[in-house]
């Protein structure tokens, strides 16, 4: 059941991603390219999921438990400290390079680029070589 | 209003964030009794693309950029504990200071490395 429900919130997800064209690396840059010409649709998208999720996130901060009824524990939400910083900044480096985060990079791995698969596995060793420095 | 709809699915069936470098993160490394979920919403996110195709024609290069932009996006996500789907939709929807200062640091580094890249130094 768990299983079930994960992979119908991907496939929303993942033909979200599609739909809006956000798995366009093209999109995406344009998106950041603000002193170039503009694309403001990853803004629209973002606000559209963000109001969509939010009475979800609502529902569960009252309730603690999903409707299956596991426990939910909701990240912080306060603690901002160096570390965050650092590494939202360092995202930020990598996703401006490329116009590529970790969910439009899983995406592409459908499309056969070489190169999706040159990311996504420079992403898993990225967040491998963090979690050996961490033990 | 679909990506949404899929951490609104996740959050209220498994209790999970829809956080795309978490749920990867944890499946590099996780014990095996909770992988399920992590690798069902993995799958998830690629059968759009294989049945209707991506329609991405082309990819950053040369290809040595899709490595550096990838080991600074895996680190990167891993050290601030989250991208633009934990922080930026799933912190964002859930009211955190904490992701939205995630959000518009990633955001506003982000859009001075388009500058560089764009209309700057780097080749």
């Amino acid at each position: 059941m768990k299983f079930l429900t994960a992979l119908i919130a991907g496939l929303l997800f993942g033909a979200g991603l599609l739909v809006s064209g956000m798995t366009d690396p093209a999109n995406v840059l344009g998106f950041l390219d603000i002193f170039g010409a503009w694309r403001p649709q990853l803004a629209f998208v973002m606000g559209a999921a963000v109001l969509t999720a939010a009475p979800a996130f609502w529902f569960v901060r009252q309730r603690r438990r999903s409707l299956l009824g596991a426990p939910v524990d909701l990240p912080d939400r306060r603690r901002i400290d160096k570390t965050l910083v650092a590494g939202a900044t360092m995202f930020g480096v990598g996703w401006g390079l490329s116009g590529i985060c970790p969910g439009p990079g899983l995406v592409l791995l459908a499309s056969g680029h070489g190169m999706a698969y040159l990311f996504m596995a420079a992403v898993i060793a990225g967040m491998w070589l963090v979690q050996l420095t961490r033990n | 209003m679909l990506i949404g709809a899929g951490t609104a699915t996740l959050l209220l069936m498994n209790g999970r964030i829809a956080g795309v470098s978490g749920i990867l993160g944890n499946a590099v490394r996780a014990a095996f009794g909770e992988q399920g979920w992590r690798l069902g919403f993995l799958l998830g996110l690629l059968v759009p693309a294989l049945i209707l195709g991506t329609g991405v024609a082309q990819l950053p290069r040369p290809w040595y950029w899709a490595v550096v932009s990838g080991l600074l996006v895996g680190a990167g996500t891993q050290i601030g504990s989250g991208c633009t789907s934990g922080h930026g939709v799933c912190g964002l929807a859930n009211l955190s200071t904490r992701s939205l200062v995630a959000t518009l640091t990633f955001m506003t580094s982000a859009v001075f490395t388009v500058l560089l890249v764009r209309h700057g130094v780097v080749p």
